[in-house]
């Protein structure tokens, strides 16, 4: 299966960091992928979105057209890519600061309160990665435990000491969708 | 090496210092940044070897035509706007037949455009740019890893036949991130530089780089002397690559970026049953040409379809190829705009209908 994500948020939500990371983690499993960040002028604060493809066959275009999933961690997000999903595809809603519904009856929509589950946890900052708990468990576009590697190798020596936090983070996100 | 995830723009740098790059010589400009960026990191771990952000993209050129008449392996990098201001140079150092890379992650035109990923530099490139009659070898990678292993080879090709060599992306290939595996890419048998400007110590005659001919029959003759090292370029450097082009009934020509969108477009027409193939240039000078006039001669073919995110620029070397035989369409966006699979499939399915 090939699975074609779009995820967004404001800048410093960290979704090109969680990008990043399942297209390592796809790579790790000997898939097909390709990470394209938007790119523009753009400050903190404004928005951020990035197009990651993990797929068994070659990557064609890198450009999301339809989306299999989205993850949106902001209002403007989702206003933005929700039509990007197509029937049957899947969509992560960040529940803490999006406060409006999906409308589409089409997709499976799941609402996860990131800001919340982080802030609980000790750290806001790690919202991005209880978002990338509840798409992992909801989608297995890789395994959680090749996520755990890329995390691990991610963060080494003095930042070692985060790594427990992210894996508390993806597994309160999983529960999110179960 | 296993494969690792490289970012574009920065992939290309580590290519380049993997091929024997010295001297990196750049000036800011998105969406290329972080090739002078990833240079500018890596260069002052080398020895020997230097970047130098110069004050403008003049002055970069420039201290690449010195760099390059020294012997030494030299690259610049730039988007569109910035390749405009580097013209001069490229001219006087294809006229005095120096070797190096030039990098265009071309962005939307024209005068200063926009940022997103554009291909309507392909003019620039490949009919000159500067005045005067001379050629670049122009490469144009679909993914990142081509893009690593054509900018190693740009520079053997650069020194084989002490021309320019332009690598051409636009901005995805710059942006985006893919696999990538270093591999030690065929090294060519090269000859010495005898011609540098290295010093005689006085041991023999001083060495002259120039491109001032004021005698126009010496500046005819080396105009001739260039050709045909052209001409070689022809014979031996041509590169393309044909896709599901068995049976097809229209054939896309495209490339870099835009012919892996055209891909995807090809996989839901084949769905249709409807049978389409895709000429896909590497180099863009040397032309394919070769490539597109057999496809044209196929019975089983009725059309062309260039796709390009320009207004139209490479069509008309398709045009030039096919020679009438078969008629050729043109789909493009431009300015920044990225063409989608499901616009090319309507344009397919139109320029079908029309042809039948």
């Amino acid at each position: 299966m090939t699975h074609e994500i779009v995820m967004a948020g404001f800048g410093g939500q960290g979704v090109m960091a969680i990008g990043k990371i399942i297209a390592e983690a796809g790579l790790k499993e000997g898939k097909n992928v390709s990470w394209l960040p938007s790119y523009g002028p753009e400050m903190r604060g404004g928005t951020a979105s990035c197009n990651v493809i993990v797929s068994a066959d070659p990557v064609g275009s890198p450009i999301v057209t339809g989306a299999t999933e989205a993850i949106v961690l902001n209002r403007p997000s989702l206003d933005k890519f929700e039509k990007d999903v197509v029937p049957g595809g899947m969509l992560f809603i960040n529940s803490s600061l999006i406060d409006k519904k999906s409308t589409r009856d089409d997709i499976k929509v799941y609402y996860v309160p990131a800001n919340d589950i982080a802030n609980e946890l000790g750290n806001g900052k790690i919202a991005n990665m209880v978002m990338l708990g509840a798409y992992i468990a909801a989608t297995n576009a890789v395994s959680e435990d090749t996520i755990m590697e890329i995390v691990t190798e991610m963060f080494q020596g003095k930042k070692a000491s985060v790594i427990p936090l992210n894996k508390e983070a993806l597994a309160k996100g999983a529960e999110c969708v179960k | 090496m296993a494969k690792e995830l490289w970012k574009g723009n920065e992939a290309i740098a580590e290519a380049a210092i993997k091929a024997g790059c010295k001297f990196f010589f750049g000036y800011p400009i998105t969406p290329q940044n972080e090739i002078p960026e990833y240079m500018a990191m890596r260069m002052p771990q080398i020895e020997g070897a230097a970047f130098v952000q110069a004050e403008s993209e003049v002055a970069a050129i420039n201290m690449v035509y010195g760099g390059a008449g020294s012997g030494a392996r030299v690259m610049t990098s730039s988007s569109s706007p910035g390749i405009s201001l580097k013209q001069e140079g490229i001219t006087y150092i294809a006229g005095a037949e120096l070797p190096c890379v030039i990098v265009n992650i071309v962005r939307g035109g024209p005068g200063l455009g926009g940022i997103q990923p554009a291909q309507s530099d392909y003019f620039q490139a490949t009919k000159g740019g500067g005045h005067g009659d001379y050629r670049l070898l122009v490469l144009a990678p679909s993914s990142v890893q081509e893009a690593v292993d054509l900018t190693q080879e740009a520079f053997d090709m650069a020194d084989q036949y002490r021309n320019p060599v332009m690598i051409m992306g636009d901005g995805m290939i710059g942006q985006m991130m893919e696999p990538v595996e270093f591999t030690d890419v065929p090294k060519r048998n090269l000859p010495e530089k005898t011609w540098a400007t290295t010093g005689t110590k006085g041991k023999r005659e001083h060495n002259v780089i120039n491109s001032l001919f004021i005698d126009p029959a010496a500046c005819e003759k080396h105009n001739i002397h260039l050709f045909e090292k052209y001409a070689e370029m022809e014979k031996n450097e041509v590169r393309v690559e044909e896709y599901n082009m068995d049976g097809a009934e229209i054939v896309f020509v495209a490339y870099g970026t835009t012919a892996r969108i055209v891909k995807n477009a090809i996989a839901t027409l084949g769905k249709e049953g409807i049978k389409a193939g895709l000429i896909r240039p590497i180099t863009l000078w040397p032309y394919p040409s070769k490539t597109v006039e057999a496809a044209a001669a196929k019975a089983n073919v009725k059309a062309f379809l260039t796709v390009e995110m320009s207004m139209g620029q490479m069509v008309e070397d398709v045009r030039l190829a096919v020679n009438g035989a078969k008629p050729v369409h043109f789909y493009g966006r431009t300015g920044g705009m990225v063409p989608t699979p499901a616009a090319i499939v309507a344009e397919a399915k139109k320029v079908l209908g029309g042809a039948k």
